[in-house]
């Protein structure tokens, strides 16, 4: 669960990368940005729990 | 291409370097509070550490840490993409070859940039208090010194991708950090939790059903005493940088110097009204971090925001930074024992994201500053884009490449101290004396067993 975790985090940021690269439009640059943004946000939460399931395991 | 910067004026070359003069202080209450929020058993070590931190960390820099950060207008590698293009790494010369020491604005950045990485390289000492090998944290310094912070400084201060989103996107004025709320501070922060989730939680410090149990510092007055210190040093990271990277006058850092403050005292006040409304009575070593947490969120825009903003900056950071402390303790099971995770990377990233909300340019930038260069000047709007790249930027590849560096150098080198070690204190068993001896103040360490 933590690798796909921060397989996520570098996901979203990828998105928001091209989001800014490759969209000239302000509108859906800035839609595409906020969901690679929430793409990471998931992959955050990922990680997190990952690490407090482990902590509770031991 | 980013252009070059022209050469600082006589008063403003002597203003860099009576700020940079103060930096230090910030690394010194950074120091004290890592030590104070400690356990005593460990309080010898934490300074111990702190000293080979700056040292491994001045030296990596010195090495090849600057040539690949480099500074505005230096040499650089880039690509293109759509025609535009991405300046990821600087090209200077090691060892500080070619640099001219006799006021230029690159050497006032390397001498600048000597004591950042420090103070970047300590912040994660904090969170691995207790537990955390002097070798691992000399070997760890190496890499966040040589190769996580100068290449996102690079990002940001020396005409990198980020600095330039302003002029090759239209966002803002590109990603904005005059003093290192992001550079220093979020990777500092972010640096911290991989330590925190590496090396777990200190003995005893949750219960099998997942309990956290307190472990106090052992020194309230010098963690106080400490947030003065880095108050000054804040003063002289926030002014100099906001000359060096975003050219502004030498006359605005009095406008700095309000700002700094005013979210300083904001955020304290606001970390001991909380602590005073949920536990009864204010908690001090909240309220330090508090402070601190105002110190950080001041950074990013402390030369374009008013005094009013400053002190909404840091009435949140405060409020914020308290209940982070909370959640990272209680709900994500992360053993931080100095808060830097939340003072440092939660701080940070509300400064970061403030700037983009709060900051107000001035309506004509003088042709000749290094932020002109970059694209200022064309308006505010897409200002938070640009900042809200930047914090995705921080999460989706420094943080990854930084845990992922933890675990592999954890897998060669055992991070973490020995649990016969963690019981005696790292003062005893790495450097085989207390910070203390007059005094008995952990009886178990002193019991024949």
């Amino acid at each position: 669960m933590k690798i796909l975790g921060f397989f996520l985090l570098v996901a979203g940021w990828a998105i928001v990368l091209a989001a800014v690269a490759l969209l000239a439009w302000q509108a859906p640059r800035i839609a595409f940005a906020l969901a690679g943004a929430g793409v990471e946000l998931l992959g955050l939460v990922l990680v997190f729990r990952s690490h407090a399931l482990l902590q509770g395991g031991t | 291409m980013t252009p070059g910067v022209p050469a600082l004026s006589e008063t403003g070359v002597a203003l860099c370097i009576f700020f940079i003069l103060l930096v230090p202080l910030a690394a010194a209450g950074l120091s004290l509070i890592n030590a104070g929020l400690g356990r005593s058993h460990s309080a010898a070590h934490s300074m111990m550490a702190s000293l080979c931190v700056l040292g491994v960390a001045a030296i990596t820099y010195f090495v090849f840490g600057f040539a690949w950060q480099g500074y505005i207008g230096g040499p650089a590698h880039s690509f293109w993409i759509a025609g535009k293009s991405w300046n990821w790494l600087a090209s200077e010369p090691f060892f500080f070859r070619g640099l001219d020491f006799r006021g230029s604005s690159a050497s006032l950045v390397a001498a600048l940039q000597l004591l950042s990485v420090g103070i970047c390289a300590l912040i994660p000492l904090g969170s691995g208090a207790g537990r955390w090998r002097l070798g691992a944290i000399c070997i760890s310094t190496i890499f966040l010194a040589g190769c996580t912070y100068p290449l996102f400084a690079h990002w940001v201060w020396s005409g990198g991708w980020l600095a330039q989103l302003g002029a090759n996107y239209g966002l803002g004025h590109g990603f904005m950090d005059l003093g290192g709320a992001s550079t220093i501070h979020i990777v500092g922060g972010l640096s911290a939790l991989t330590i925190a989730w590496t090396l777990g939680p200190r003995q005893g410090k949750y219960s099998l059903e997942g309990m956290p149990t307190a472990i106090p510092g052992h020194n309230a007055v010098i963690v106080l005493f400490a947030c003065l210190l880095a108050w000054l040093g804040w003063i002289g990271l926030n002014s100099a940088g906001a000359i060096l990277f975003a050219g502004t006058d030498p006359a605005r850092s009095i406008l700095v110097f309000v700002n700094t403050t005013l979210a300083a005292v904001s955020a304290a006040l606001a970390a001991a009204s909380m602590t005073r409304l949920r536990f009864g009575k204010p908690d001090a070593s909240l309220s330090a971090n508090g402070w601190i947490g105002g110190l950080v969120a001041s950074s990013a825009s402390c030369a374009f925001v008013t005094p009013l903003g400053a002190v909404a900056i840091g009435l949140a950071a405060g409020a914020l930074v308290t209940l982070a402390v909370e959640v990272f303790e209680l709900r994500l099971t992360v053993d931080d024992p100095s808060g830097g995770i939340s003072v440092h990377a939660v701080g940070g990233i509300w400064g970061v994201l403030a700037a983009g909300l709060f900051a107000r340019f001035p309506e004509s930038v003088p042709s000749t500053s290094s932020f002109a260069a970059l694209g200022a000047g064309k308006g505010d709007s897409g200002q938070w884009l640009a900042q809200l790249v930047g914090i995705s930027t921080l999460l989706g590849f420094v943080l990854p490449l930084t845990y992922g560096f933890q675990r592999l150098l954890n897998r060669f080198y055992p991070q973490r101290v020995s649990p016969e070690g963690e019981r005696q204190g790292m003062d005893l068993h790495e450097l085989g004396a207390g910070a203390y001896p007059d005094f008995v103040s952990n009886i178990d360490e002193f019991t024949q067993r």
